[in-house]
């Protein structure tokens, strides 16, 4: 299998950075529909390191309540593709180096047509793309040559579940980083593995050497467990619980300025 | 090369045509992955296919009738033949498939089992064969479908399942089949999701439709016995996610010469923005796994659909039935709950039987199909109506 390295983008430039990294997963379009550059820009003034938005699905099959439920009021508000592409459009003039991934469902995608998400994501400064269900197979029949064309980075999942030669295979596809979902569960769950367990994973992913830096999700909420997932990784995504912090906010860029504060400070 | 049927087996990757796969998040593939592995060795098994079909015959009471109605035939000119499904077992065609998956889910060490349904045949067929095997059962429901399907509620209950609300969307069949694919998400080692319908990601579609497929083999039988030719003119079934369909439709989808009807529910009619005939409305899409025709709008998301009838309330079909409808090897017709409805009271007084609401979709294009005098007609008779009949007494047709 060859390996394949594009042009160096923002995702990489931030992990040459010494240090952890908190990757912040929010919903366009919520809690107001305009909320989603303020929201986007507290966020990295703040000192998140990456920034996931979440395009709403009317469907989220691997999300839990709380997201779920922000992508139903943003849906309400009125985003879609179209919108979302209208807000980002100057966005790297104001948020100019922090990574900026988009994360959701394949369907929205595909009825938008992928050469034409790929070029309006890349004309808005995105450097990367999560579709969970989008197969790995599928991903490298009709969609790698338009991502690299269009300078843009996949992310794939591992679960502790994920077999190693599988985890070979999604290491060798891109060059960002690795999603490690930390145990199973849709996002936003309680983590309720047994601590030896999780370790055992983690510890197991390390030992592989793989070539991109690993991210670890699903479960993380606050400073400490933010702290030890950094262990086994360089760095952490957090998603339900800033919504959380978002949800009913007189003030929602001030209020994720503030939920950053409380992990990194 | 061979001439390989073209329509009953999907391709190693589970198309049918352009539709089919399984787009499914990394948290399900292992699952699924070891499903596509093993599904078809283990049902080869000698031991699998002895157990499967003693337990067909003793326990789901097959083979079922093909039962001449001749009551319905003299009011529409035809020859029509029942398929008596609703004898089986529960009540309905859905047992075909748990009891398959059951001892398939045996045998792959699982010793959880999750199940969505709509109109609860589904839930009571999953729960039953829980119980026969004693294996932890849960089965998701929408909260509308709980109140319109109550008797199934309770019977599920009884015999020892546990009932999880839906409560999100709709409220109905497909929202239950999200949550169930959470569950399987948060529960990948012990758990076996049984789907109730030939939907979600491959191998499932060919998986349902293959353990439905004795409908279609015994009709064959039955037919050569009672009209001289194993071949009808005409079968005819309602879709909802397209099992019972499917399992009517397969051992006749590579003889042209039989015309496939296939029954969509109309809701108010097809253009009242509440029906879930999703082969007019739809567009290819991926839901629930599986790129195959689904009702949504032109962001990508999944509309609402609307039907009086909760098993057939479902935004998608099975990609084998959408591939059906693009080929044109099955005809699609929808009937609105108004005529599915007219349907019951006249299969009721006519034959004395009482169809499940479902069902009553396929009854109720008797007249629209062009059959002859002499044209055979099967219409499979998937469910009976008892878990219907306080839709039946508020809809006033007493
Ligand atoms: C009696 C009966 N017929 C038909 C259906 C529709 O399902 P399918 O299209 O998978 O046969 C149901 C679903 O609950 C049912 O209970």
């Amino acid at each position: 299998m060859t390996v394949h390295t594009q042009p160096m983008n923002r995702i990489q430039n931030a992990f040459q950075q010494d240090k952890k990294l908190l990757n912040i997963y929010f919903t366009a379009g919520y809690p107001e529909l305009n909320s989603t550059v303020p929201v986007l820009k507290a966020l990295a003034d703040a000192g998140a390191d990456l920034i996931e938005i979440g395009m709403p699905f009317s469907d989220p099959l691997a999300d839990g309540p709380v997201i779920q439920a922000s992508s139903t009021v943003a849906l309400h508000n009125g985003m879609n593709m179209r919108v979302l592409f209208g807000q980002l459009a100057g966005i790297r003039a104001t948020v100019p180096d922090t990574p900026i991934l988009l994360m959701g469902y394949l369907n929205p995608v595909m009825q938008f047509g992928v050469e034409n998400f790929c070029c309006e994501a890349a004309a808005a400064g995105v450097d990367g793309v999560i579709l969970p269900d989008l197969p790995l197979d599928d991903y490298v029949a009709e969609y790698q040559d338009i991502f690299r064309r269009h300078n843009l980075r996949p992310v794939f999942l591992i679960t502790p579940q994920t077999a190693p030669e599988r985890i070979r295979r999604i290491d060798e596809l891109t060059d960002s980083f690795l999603y490690l979902v930390s145990g199973p569960g849709t996002t936003g769950g309680a983590n309720t593995q047994a601590a030896g367990v999780q370790d055992a994973y983690f510890q197991r992913i390390e030992d592989m050497q793989l070539r991109n830096p690993r991210l670890i999700g699903f479960g993380i909420s606050d400073k400490q467990s933010f702290a030890s997932a950094c262990r086994y990784a360089e760095g952490a995504i957090i998603g339900s619980a800033l919504i959380k912090a978002l949800e009913g906010a007189d003030d929602a860029p001030a209020a994720a300025a503030a939920f950053v504060s409380s992990i990194i400070q | 090369m061979t001439t390989t049927p073209t329509y009953q087996q999907p391709t190693e990757r589970g198309y049918y045509g352009q539709f089919g796969g399984a787009f499914i998040p990394e948290m399900l593939y292992p699952n699924v992955e070891e499903l596509r592995q093993q599904y078809l060795d283990i049902m080869a098994e000698p031991a699998f296919q002895q157990e499967y079909q003693q337990l067909l015959r003793d326990y789901v009471g097959r083979p079922t009738p093909l039962f001449e109605a001749k009551r319905l035939s003299a009011k529409y000119n035809t020859r029509v033949f029942l398929k008596r499904e609703d004898l089986c077992h529960t009540g309905a065609h859905k047992v075909n498939n748990t009891v398959g998956q059951i001892l398939l889910a045996r045998r792959l060490g699982k010793t959880r089992i999750i199940a969505e349904t709509g109109a609860g045949q589904h839930g009571v067929a999953t729960a039953t064969v829980c119980a026969l095997m004693g294996m932890e059962c849960i089965v998701y429901m929408g909260e509308v479908d709980m109140e319109r399907q109550k008797p199934n509620v309770y019977r599920m209950r009884l015999l020892g399942a546990e009932v999880r609300p839906a409560s999100s969307g709709s409220k109905t069949l497909k929202d239950a089949t999200n949550e169930a694919i959470r569950d399987w998400i948060s529960n990948p080692v012990d758990t076996h999701y049984i789907i109730g319908s030939v939907v979600g990601p491959h191998p499932y579609p060919d998986l349902v439709a293959r353990l439905q497929a004795v409908i279609s083999e015994e009709m064959r039988k039955q037919l050569l016995e009672k009209t001289g030719s194993e071949l009808p003119q005409f079968v005819v079934a309602c879709v909802g996610g397209g099992s019972n369909a499917a399992g009517a439709f397969y051992h006749f989808l590579e003889d042209p010469e039989v015309q496939l009807v296939a029954v969509e529910a109309a809701g108010h009619g097809v253009h009242s923005g509440h029906s879930a005939a999703t082969s007019v409305l739809g567009k290819p899409g991926i839901i629930h796994g599986s790129r195959t025709l689904l009702m949504q709008d032109e962001d990508g998301q999944i509309t609402e659909p609307y039907s009086l009838s909760a098993g057939l309330d479902y935004p998608g079909i099975g990609p084998l039935h959408a591939f059906l409808a693009d080929a044109g090897r099955a005809r699609f017709l929808s009937v609105t709950d108004d005529d599915a409805l007219k349907a019951v009271i006249e299969c009721s007084r006519l034959e004395g039987i009482i169809p499940a609401l479902e069902t009553a979709h396929a009854l109720a294009v008797l007249d629209r199909i062009g059959a002859g005098p002499d044209d055979v007609v099967v219409v499979n008779l998937s469910g009976r109506g008892d878990k219907d009949l306080e839709t039946y007494i508020q809809q006033d047709l007493m």
